[in-house]
């Protein structure tokens, strides 16, 4: 029935062309036909209309063959359409039979219950790649598709390896109430939990995690763990900066945390975090979650700190098993992992994505190819590595760093179709360019987790995506949502969605705070940072949006200006400590200066302003380190400054 | 000498030493120090102690946060001619507390001795003790935290 529908509705207008034409035709045919004796020198003279007579003929059968054509084609379409739904769900429903602990009756039907996770199960909407933490075997990580909501678990049952330190504090009973719900382990959640514990005296928060690990930060994946030297990394999650300070990626060691048991006695309350345990339906009506093991918690107030999945290519998530067995979608500590093996294993790793993401992990690979070597490509649609962000100049000089970082950049590259042949990779550009490798990065974006948007009545944002919430967090009275999930207002620069570290820290507390009763909006800005190797470095504020104007003001930089010489001289390993630690560590002894060496690049470093009606929106300091609070004041301000150059001096771009 | 360049909607412009090298005359907007959206630093305009300050690291929110604020409140108000003279059971409990979490409390003398210090020694507590747990927490929240160095540049600037 439907079928009828559609097919009607793509001929509608097709056969409505048609017969106007044929009518037409008709009707000049009728006409013509009294009058062509007459009209025939009149025809040899012109075009005119008695010239149709004999071409009368020619347009019936062309519209003919036009109608018969289309006909055949709507209807060869229509079958394969339906064949490649079949398909699709005949593979949802093996992969669903295959997995343990299925009801693949949830998969085809949409209880409302479950429905909130279900919008990945409808087939209109884009395929994610849902979170994969009950599948450690690497090549299986990719693999995810509609029904894994329902996989969440099985993550009880497989071996999630515990955090390497300790037990796992994660108990398995669930407490029915807490104070404080924070659903989500990441880390605006521990920012918001670290904050009600310190501004509420004896708060019990709860935090609940489909993942298998405590809390933790992610820039480091896809930077620092990468630089290395301990073959046990993956085991350890620590790394060494450049001081030789060891620090690990958790938060906090599992002794920070409490037994959820213990949640509800402890004298001084506490931070619990139930892990491998997801969050499926939201009443608010209640003030109840239901977890997927149907169990309840109620809750005084929630905080939403869902953060997102990674999106996916269509055309990878169409190509098959093979395809999706040898892609990596980059985002926590197990696709570190298992990409760590792959890197040891694989003979060439093609990254799809020129962003912070793809780009950074393309320098690690790009310099452990040097030793292994291993073939590093990335390839991406815009002209340039972070072509979004960078204004189009330094774009192009940043592809070049990244090129000397040992990685082949494909840029203008869109990806038509990957195929597995020979155990290999084939993908297929448009443009027609081929490209063979062992194993895929998709880094190609984030999609917000929205699941508990639907039962839980919360608004989606259009535009950004994520929950939409006002400029103190909230959703709703007692919900409150930050990090990477919440599009919020900002007062300074209007609606946005942030995906970054410092935001999530940042509208963490800030919420933490707000559900201890303080009533702020979203006022101090968040900052983010990117190192691509150790030789460049830039640190930006606000929007940084490469479709505004720009003005970029530059000196030439010297050895000293990079990220190592600014980490060694503040005595911190990673450049966002250096902010903290500025107050309070004596540096260490100073390197000893090195004579400035002037660098062939013109954009050695500077300041590069984003503007939007005039008002600076965003800033980026370039190879500039330990300025950001001035960045900061300028967008707080808002102010339109006449003459940027001036504003550029208050950064002291020429000294360290 | 400075020159400049556009390329499309974007503007570059070199500048040498000596360029920058008279002050700008940018004008920037004072800082209202009581401003209830801003981040405050250790202490709260209205004196009191502001446990959320980053540079507290997680001292306060941690298992033993409720012995460190005690010990802490004690020794901010404290109006003895020995500061803190009064407060050494609390101290002592704190110590004791963070003994029992040697993983999140490196054991250092100099620990307690700092923290007994002013607010601008405050910050100092969370810096010699220098351990994973609080350099790891003062890490998670960069932004926030130089939000304790910015009070004082910001108001240099405005000025």
């Amino acid at each position: 029935m439907l079928k009828c529908r559609t097919v009607w509705k793509k001929l509608a207008p097709l056969a409505r062309s048609s017969s106007t034409l044929c009518r037409q035709n008709v009707k000049r045919t009728g006409l013509n036909n009294g009058r062509i004796p007459t009209c025939v020198p009149a025809a040899n003279m012109s075009t005119g209309p008695g010239g149709l007579g004999g071409d009368n003929l020619k347009y019936t059968i062309m519209v003919g063959a036009a109608c018969v054509g289309s006909l055949t084609y709507a209807y060869f379409l229509l079958k394969g359409d339906q064949k490649r739904y079949q398909e699709r769900i005949e593979e949802i429903t093996t992969r669903s039979q295959r997995s343990s602990k299925e009801e693949a009756a949830t998969v085809q039907s949409e209880p409302p219950a479950v429905e909130a996770t279900q919008t990945e199960a409808v087939p209109e909407s884009v395929p994610e790649a849902a979170p994969s933490p009950e599948e450690p075997s690497p090549p299986a990580a990719p693999a995810e598709e509609p029904a894994a909501p329902a996989e969440a678990a099985a993550p009880s049952e497989t071996t999630a390896p515990p955090p390497a330190a300790d037990s796992t504090p994660a108990s398995l009973k669930v407490p029915s109430h807490s104070p404080y719900l924070l659903i989500g382990g990441g880390t605006a959640s521990f920012a918001a939990a670290r904050s009600i514990r310190a501004r509420d005296p004896g708060a019990r928060v709860l935090i609940v995690t489909d993942e298998p690990d405590l809390p933790y930060m992610r820039p480091p994946l896809s930077k620092e763990l990468w630089f290395s030297d301990d073959p046990s990394v993956t085991e350890t999650l620590r790394f060494k900066q450049w001081n030789g300070k060891e620090r690990s990626i958790y938060f906090q060691p599992p002794s920070f945390y409490i037994n959820s048991e213990e949640l509800a006695s402890a004298e001084n309350g506490g931070v619990a975090v139930l892990t491998g345990k997801k969050v499926v339906h939201m009443d608010v009506r209640g003030n109840k979650v239901k977890l997927d093991d149907d169990t309840e918690i109620s809750y005084d107030k929630c905080l939403i700190a869902t953060g997102g999945v990674p999106r996916n290519l269509q055309v990878i998530e169409r190509a098959g098993e093979e395809v999706m067995k040898k892609t990596t979608l980059f985002r926590k500590i197990e696709d570190f992992k298992s990409l760590d093996n792959v890197s040891r294993n694989a003979k060439s790793i093609t990254i799809i994505g020129g962003g912070f993401l793809g780009s950074e992990l393309a320098c690690a690979l790009g310099r452990r190819s040097t030793e292994s070597g291993l073939e590093v490509i990335q390839m991406f649609p815009e002209k340039g590595n972070m072509g979004k962000v960078l204004p189009e100049y330094l774009s192009n000089w940043t592809t070049e760093k990244v090129k000397r970082e040992g990685v082949k950049v494909i840029a203008e590259a869109l990806v038509k179709s990957v195929t597995c042949k020979d155990d290999k990779l084939e993908i297929h550009l448009k443009d027609g360019r081929l490209v063979k490798t062992d194993h895929i990065v998709a880094a190609v974006g984030l999609e917000p987790n929205v699941d508990l948007a639907k039962s839980a009545g919360l608004e989606v944002d259009s535009d950004f995506g994520g929950y939409r919430v006002n400029a103190e967090l909230q959703a709703r009275s007692n919900i409150w949502v930050a990090g990477d999930a919440a599009c919020f207002y900002d007062i300074r620069l209007g609606r946005r969605r942030v995906e970054h570290h410092d935001h999530a820290v940042v509208s963490g507390r800030l919420a933490g705070e707000n559900m201890t009763g303080a009533s702020k909006p979203y006022w101090h800005q968040s900052m983010f940072w990117s190192d691509l190797g150790p030789d460049v470095g830039y640190e930006a504020i606000g929007i940084v949006d490469s479709s505004l104007p720009t003005v970029g003001v530059f000196a030439k930089a010297t050895a000293k200006d990079t990220p190592k010489a600014a980490t060694e001289k503040s005595g911190t390993g990673i450049r966002s400590e250096s902010e903290t630690e500025d107050t309070a560590t004596s540096p260490v002894a100073s390197v000893t200066p090195l004579p400035p060496v002037a660098h062939k690049d013109d954009y050695g470093k500077g300041v590069i302003f984003y503007l939007r009606d005039k008002v600076v929106v965003g800033i980026i300091l370039w190879n500039v380190f330990n300025r950001m609070p001035i960045a900061r004041k300028i967008i707080k301000d808002g102010e339109e400054h006449a003459d940027l150059n001036e504003v550029a001096k208050l950064f002291n771009i020429h000294e360290d | 000498m400075s020159y400049c360049r556009q390329e499309g909607k974007d503007r570059i412009i070199f500048v040498t030493k000596e360029d920058h090298d008279t002050p700008s005359n940018a004008e920037l907007i004072a800082d209202d120090p009581n401003d209830p959206y801003e981040e405050q630093g250790l202490i709260l305009p209205n004196g009191d102690i502001n446990w959320n300050c980053p540079c507290l690291g997680g001292m306060a929110s941690g298992p033993c946060g409720s012995q460190f604020k005690e010990a802490f409140s004690c020794f901010h108000y404290s109006k003895e001619e020995v500061k803190g003279s009064e407060c050494i059971d609390n101290f002592r409990n704190m110590q004791e507390c963070m003994q029992r979490y040697p993983e999140l409390y490196p054991q250092e003398e100099d620990k307690e001795s700092s923290s007994q210090g002013e607010s601008s020694s405050g910050s100092d507590s969370a810096a010699p003790s220098d351990n994973s747990a609080l350099i790891s927490e003062s890490d998670s929240t960069p932004a926030a935290a130089s939000s304790d160095s910015t009070s004082p540049t910001d108001s240099q600037i405005a000025s």
